[in-house]
């Protein structure tokens, strides 16, 4: 972790000067807040964004263009393809949601004792933490999807144990860091327990940084799961979930750019969206 | 020095050791018994007798233990075990499909290695600011773009549109020009975010202020001076990204129709091959822990701060 905080040298006409003003959030901050608001509105309430089905196709208008009737175009079952990224949101949302839990949950657990315990416990966890990390998320993913099969929640879950060795290596570097100061020294002095420190000092203090890897691992998520619906081991057809969206769409690629198009874009606006929440906490998450 | 030499080795073994394991363990024996689903199945027709001589020929009629033994010992001479599906040796299917994902990973790994000096030297070096904010939000674009959309698009635009790279039967070159930027762009982005924030670190320094105040030029002070110490940061993640073109060539093998690891990788899930996944999961294990191993017992040779301080230790 980048510790480097910069402190502020303060004369007393600049104190007097200061007035409080509601904090400024950047521009870019902000579209991103709003771009993820809009896929979880898609995700939570699909219908109220389009008339269409997600999976039910209208006859007779297959593979068209876009235009004013089907927004992003139709697919070769007649299938609008603007509806199936909205119903699809759901599916990649939930699946990020999923992975994310799974990961933070275990990761901080690991992490907390490695970090609390120390000694022969914290080498097991952190040997077993730097193994996993040397293998590529991909592949220790589809370790994992192998022993779950394949499906949604399969593929969820196995890019969130695939991802738990970060959580635990950031939360066993925080909890280090934090069991330094003088406070949680100060929490122990005066007669705190083991466990209630942890959890009313340790736990708290380190979750800035827990929680900046959190949304960049969201986002990490969904691409993770994308590639596995991808590749086919995720949620089956007609399921419109934006990996498989994009899969389907790849034979048509020479005459229909919309049917990959579209939902590429709305990973790419996710994602970057998801990232830069990420940064906005003001930590680099190793 | 020899002393720090033998316990990082013996740390670079127990880390391959630990990830042979792992596998073992994740692939091998919490799945139950792939041999015993794959010929089973009644359309096969095989006799009770005769799936016992299959599982004998596999060795899997034996305790758990037993078999991790053996295939520890195994793995140690090389012998990785057969594919179950197609009945070649896990070590034959390996030597078939390295060579071309070897090829495709390191002209993807030159192409990742020049966009990230490019954008971060582009970056550092401008005069315009709207050209750097523009450069430096690049390698965050390219982190967000899945690997698989970024090969359709290609083709998409590059050879159905612009025509400029054929898809069908191209030449052996040709073909590989696609897949290479598919492979280099998300590789390239962590590299080039590293590249900037280091540059921007060591330009603060003051041997750079003595370098620009005895009139060196902006270009002159970035590649005599700067480089070489914005370098070393660098040089960490290699064996993270060396491991991500192993996984990335799973998606871009197959994008692009190509034969390789990163396919043999797709089938070897698709058919629940385990003793092929197993054997991929440690070559990228060991691919990370021997460029982790260099990297560690390179940074004295280019930093000649961290050799005095091992020279003091001896």
């Amino acid at each position: 972790m980048s510790g480097s905080r910069t402190t502020e040298v303060v004369s007393p006409d600049t104190i007097a000067l200061r007035r409080p003003r509601l904090p400024r959030i950047a521009p870019g901050l902000l579209l991103a807040w709003a771009v993820i608001l809009l896929a979880l509105l898609w995700a939570l309430l699909p219908w109220i964004f389009t008339s269409y089905s997600g999976t039910i196709g209208t006859a007779g208008q297959q593979l068209r263009a876009p235009s004013a009737l089907h927004w992003l175009g139709t697919d070769q079952i007649g299938r609008d393809v603007y509806a199936r990224i909205i119903y699809g949101a759901r599916h990649s949302l939930t699946g990020a949601f999923l992975a994310v839990a799974v990961g933070l949950l275990a990761g901080t657990w690991f992490g907390l004792i490695a970090g609390s315990v120390g000694g022969w416990v914290d080498d097991v966890i952190m040997r077993f933490v730097d193994v996993m990390l040397s293998i590529p998320s991909l592949l220790l993913s589809l370790s994992i999807i192998i022993l779950l099969g394949f499906g949604e929640l399969d593929a969820a879950v196995a890019v969130g144990i695939a991802s738990v060795a970060r959580f635990a290596r950031l939360m066993r570097s925080e909890v280090v860091r934090v069991r330094r100061s003088d406070y949680v020294e100060a929490a122990f002095g005066s007669g705190g327990s083991f466990s209630a420190v942890l959890w009313r000092h340790v736990l708290p203090n380190s979750m800035t940084a827990v929680v900046s890897l959190a949304a960049l691992q969201f986002g990490t998520a969904i691409l993770a799961i994308a590639t596995l619906g991808f590749l086919g081991y995720g949620a089956p057809p007609p399921t419109p979930e934006w990996g498989l969206l994009i899969a389907e769409g790849r034979d048509y690629v020479a005459t229909a750019w919309w049917l990959t198009g579209f939902p590429g874009l709305a990973v790419v606006l996710v994602v970057l969206a998801a990232n830069r929440i990420s940064h906005s906490f003001g930590q680099e998450p190793v | 020095m020899a002393k720090y030499l033998i316990g990082r080795f013996a740390q670079a073994a127990i880390v391959l050791w630990a990830a042979f394991t792992v596998a073992f363990i994740l692939l091998q024996v919490l799945p139950g018994d792939a041999i015993m689903i794959k010929f089973q199945s009644p359309d096969l027709g095989l006799s009770a007798a005769e799936i016992a001589q299959i599982r004998a020929a596999y060795a899997v009629d034996q305790p758990i233990i037993v078999q991790y033994g053996h295939a520890l010992t195994n793995a140690l001479e090389g012998k990785l075990g057969y594919s179950v599906q197609q009945g070649v040796s896990v070590g034959e299917l390996l030597r078939t499909n390295l060579p071309p994902t070897l090829r495709l990973a390191s002209l993807g790994f030159v192409l990742a290695v020049s966009l990230a000096v490019g954008i971060a030297f582009l970056a550092s070096l401008t005069p315009f600011a709207w050209l750097r904010s523009t450069l430096q939000a690049l390698p965050a674009l390219f982190i967000s773009v899945p690997v698989f959309w970024l090969g359709i698009v290609l083709i998409q635009v590059i050879s159905f549109r612009l025509k400029l790279v054929s898809v069908i039967s191209p030449g052996e070159f040709e073909g590989l020009i696609l897949p290479t930027i598919t492979l280099a762009v998300p590789i390239s982005a962590p590299l080039a975010q590293i590249l900037i924030r280091s540059i921007d670190a060591v330009q603060t320094q003051n041997f750079v202020a003595v370098a620009r105040a005895k009139g060196a030029s902006a270009s002159q002070v970035l590649w005599a001076h700067v480089a070489r110490n914005a370098i070393l940061p660098v040089l960490t993640i290699a064996g993270v990204l060396l491991g991500e073109l192993l996984a990335g060539a799973v998606v871009t093998e197959t994008v692009f129709g190509l034969n390789g690891l990163g396919s043999l990788t797709r089938d070897a899930v698709g058919s629940q091959d385990v003793s092929v996944l197993q054997a991929l999961v440690v070559l990228s294990a060991l691919v990370f822990v021997v460029v982790n191993l260099g990297v560690d017992l390179l940074y004295p040779v280019l930093d000649p701060r961290l050799r005095r301080r091992f020279e003091g230790v001896r």
